[in-house]
């Protein structure tokens, strides 16, 4: 179960990291530390009925994140990516877990504490739209939140300013209303709102799935130029296989509730081990039309399950297409385990996957 | 950007207009009695001789032009494009959003509501040598559901929630197929059997909330087929769907594409999808048509500098890392599209010679592309 990622397989060097991104440091404590999180929401039945039964919307997820890098978080419609992202802010109170933030214990602080926090940590969200109060100019909206949290107030106009250039924006544009940008202008405002409190660590919920290919090319690259002038750390959430190894120092896959998969973006797209990845990466439509009839393909059966009353055991078996399912599959839960792996990036970081069969090597093309 | 929104606005009222129209048009066609398997049998033969020695097209469009009358201005969504589907095929039409591949998709249907759409005085449409602008209601309902069915991005807006699936698909046969209501009971379990819904004779007496975004999606292709068109034409069908669930539906769609030999006009804003399923490729800006091809040409050897940025610009599964070409600016609005070149603000080779309207250029073997400088 927990036998090493071939290390020493032939791999193709690690190529140098885009934009001269600042390099992670895993020596220190990690930045942020998710132990166990948990959300259940209740489901009751008429105004004032009992609770009738729990969405595991988040059941048990784990993982840390260093200074300077990005986690990405993929998994299909109600897998709980989202819920995750938002229960480490508490802009959902978790049920379950443990989250410490540089040290803090996130879900001990009260509301005061909670305030001073969010200084360090921000959500840019799918829709900016949404988002973006439609009755205040962009100016009012980014000196209000540094009224709110007590930043530069002989010069919050200036400090607006320079957050609209920052994010390619320009200052003719501060006294404009949210409806008269495009799409990918909302966006980068949504992000300068998130910037204006200097953050550290910022969680990115679906940013760029509402944008149109070439503008979501312009986002992505602003969030990467961003982090390495920043150094910035993020939590990338989103749906699309491609965008996120594009962005992602290590990927966490998941399913129901749970990380089935965490790897480096590399170990994870070259020789993902979980069959639930497998099938996720050969279901993502490539561009490229030539190699279309030699690519052989894992086509799932059925949907993902409610996760209202998640499967026994293994949460993905009724799906797997895994030849080796057996009676453990159906009946207990796999951990996410694995090796750590030695060398690069310390001894911190490795391929932890959650089966009871998983595979080795590369999957066919 | 206030004419944007409002060019949009235009069009979301267009559409979710013409989504009724669709949906009543498959239904209410009471008087279009289907043609009989052997006269639609004597039609295929008889076409396919016409193609051995003239090649007619299954669907030709010919300067297709819809102009939007709106408070701002007219905007000129779709603006002179000609293409044609052959039988059988698979054309993918791709474009970011307002570039028009959904306007000409409901142009082709008659379904654009008039005002405030507008198709301009030289457009054609032409099925199986009929030509369809101008034509009767009567005989549009005849064809739409029958020989030229549609389906949309989100299913559950185009299902009634107050009926059962089974009720719904039933209807189309009762009306298109003059099905008794047993029969068409059964027969709307056969179809819901053929396009991959487990327990079918359960799930045709469900109601759509009870179904998934895929389920649902499946129950909207087994209503398109239920006449067995000679044309679907598939509007972002896989858009609102996961990625494995996407896979499940195009997996579909190409096996009855096989199975009952129709072509499959899909509109997508996804490069991927269009690499995995077309056979032929549109790609549109700006309401014009920049460059058209067949699916390796346009993936393997693109020709415009647009369908170039676009396919820089898709982050790929295997190549991280590298930086993501961008195509500078955002798409411009069609209450006022540039002069010239319309892509010319954004090209990154645009020069002298750019500011002249520009043509299509054929580049033979039935490639084109709108941009003076690839064919010299």
């Amino acid at each position: 179960m927990t036998r090493p990622v071939r290390g020493d397989a032939p791999r193709a060097e690690p190529a140098p990291p885009p934009t001269g991104r600042a390099a992670i440091d895993r020596n220190g404590p990690p930045l942020l530390e998710v132990r166990d999180l948990a959300k259940h929401f209740p489901v009751r039945r008429g105004s004032f009925g009992r609770v009738r039964a729990h969405v595991r919307a988040v059941d048990g997820v784990s993982f840390d994140l260093w200074r300077g890098e990005t986690l990405g978080l993929v998994g299909e419609s109600g897998c709980g990516k989202s819920t995750t992202g938002r229960a480490l802010l508490r802009l959902i109170e978790p049920t379950g877990g443990d989250v410490r933030f540089d040290g803090q214990d996130v879900r001990a602080l009260d509301r005061t504490g909670l305030r001073a926090l969010r200084r360090r940590m921000q959500i840019v969200f799918q829709d900016p739209v949404g988002s973006l109060n439609p009755r205040l100019s962009v100016g009012a909206m980014l000196e209000e939140v540094l009224t709110v949290h007590g930043l530069g107030l002989p010069n919050r106009r200036d400090r607006a300013v320079e957050l609209l250039e920052r994010v390619g924006l320009s200052a003719d544009h501060i006294d404009r209303y949210p409806h008269e940008f495009s799409g990918g202008q909302r966006q980068r405002l949504g992000i300068a709102r998130a910037l204006s409190v200097e953050p550290d660590f910022l969680v990115l919920d679906e940013p760029v799935s509402a944008l149109d290919v070439s503008v979501q090319a312009q986002v992505i690259n602003l969030l990467q130029d961003l982090q390495a002038e920043l150094g910035l750390t993020y939590l990338f959430i989103a749906h699309d296989l491609a965008v996120v190894e594009h962005v992602s120092d290590r990927v966490a896959v998941m399913y129901l509730g749970r990380i089935v998969e965490l790897a480096e973006a590399s170990a994870l797209y070259a020789e993902a081990r979980h069959p639930y990845t497998r099938s996720l990466l050969s279901a993502v439509p490539r561009p490229d039309p030539v190699g279309r009839a030699s690519r052989s393909r894992i086509v799932l059966e059925g949907d993902v399950p409610s996760p209202i009353d998640p499967p026994s055991g293994c949460p993905f078996h009724p799906r797997c297409p895994h030849p080796a399912k057996d009676a453990s599959c159906r009946g207990i839960v796999p951990g996410l385990e694995g090796r750590a792996e030695s060398g690069r990036g310390g001894e911190r970081v490795g391929h932890f996957v959650a089966c009871h069969h998983p595979y080795h090597g590369t999957p066919a093309p | 950007m206030t004419q944007h929104e409002a060019a949009g606005a235009a069009k979301s009222a267009a559409k979710s207009a013409a989504k009724s129209a669709a949906s009543s048009a498959a239904t209410a066609a009471a008087n279009s009695a289907a043609p009989s398997a052997a006269q639609s049998a004597a039609r295929s033969a008889a076409n396919s001789a016409a193609q051995s020695t003239e090649v007619e097209p299954l669907l030709a469009v010919r300067d297709l032009r819809a102009w939007f009358l709106t408070d701002q201005g007219v905007a000129k969504a779709v603006d002179g494009i000609s293409f044609a589907v052959r039988e059988g095929e698979t054309l993918g039409i791709v474009g970011e959003s307002g570039c028009g591949k959904t306007v000409t998709s409901l142009a082709i249907l008659g379904l654009l509501p008039n005002p405030p759409a507008r198709l301009m005085d030289g457009s054609s449409v032409s099925f199986r040598g009929q030509e369809l602008v101008g034509a009767e209601e009567k005989r549009l309902r005849a064809l739409r559901g029958n020989e030229i069915s549609m389906i949309f991005q989100e299913p559950m807006s185009s299902l009634n929630p107050v009926f059962t699936v089974g009720d719904q698909i039933a209807e189309t046969l009762r009306l298109h197929r003059r099905m008794d209501r047993k029969a068409a009971h059964g027969e709307a379990v056969r179809l819901l059997d053929e396009v991959g819904i487990p327990e079918p004779g359960r799930r045709v007496d469900e109601y759509p909330h009870q179904l998934s975004g895929g389920m649902r999606q499946r129950v909207m292709i087994a209503m398109a087929i239920a006449c067995a068109p000679k044309l679907l034409i598939a509007d972002e069908p896989t858009t609102a769907l996961d990625v494995t669930i996407q896979a499940q539906i195009l997996e579909l769609l190409a096996e009855l594409r096989r199975a009952h030999g129709m072509a499959v006009m899909l509109i997508t804003h996804d490069l991927g999808v269009v690499a995995e399923v077309c056979d032929r490729v549109i790609v549109m800006y700006a309401g014009q048509i920049v460059e058209s091809g067949t699916v390796e040409d346009i993936f393997v050897r693109p020709a415009h500098p647009y369908t170039r940025g676009l396919l820089a610009s898709l982050p790929s599964v295997g190549t991280p890392g590298r930086r993501l070409a961008s195509i500078p600016g955002t798409v411009p609005s069609p209450l006022h599209w540039p002069e010239g070149c319309r892509f010319r603000a954004r090209c990154p080779s645009a020069g002298e010679g750019c500011e002249r309207a520009q043509e299509l250029v054929a580049l033979g073997d039935g490639r084109a592309a709108r941009c003076w400088r690839v064919g010299t």
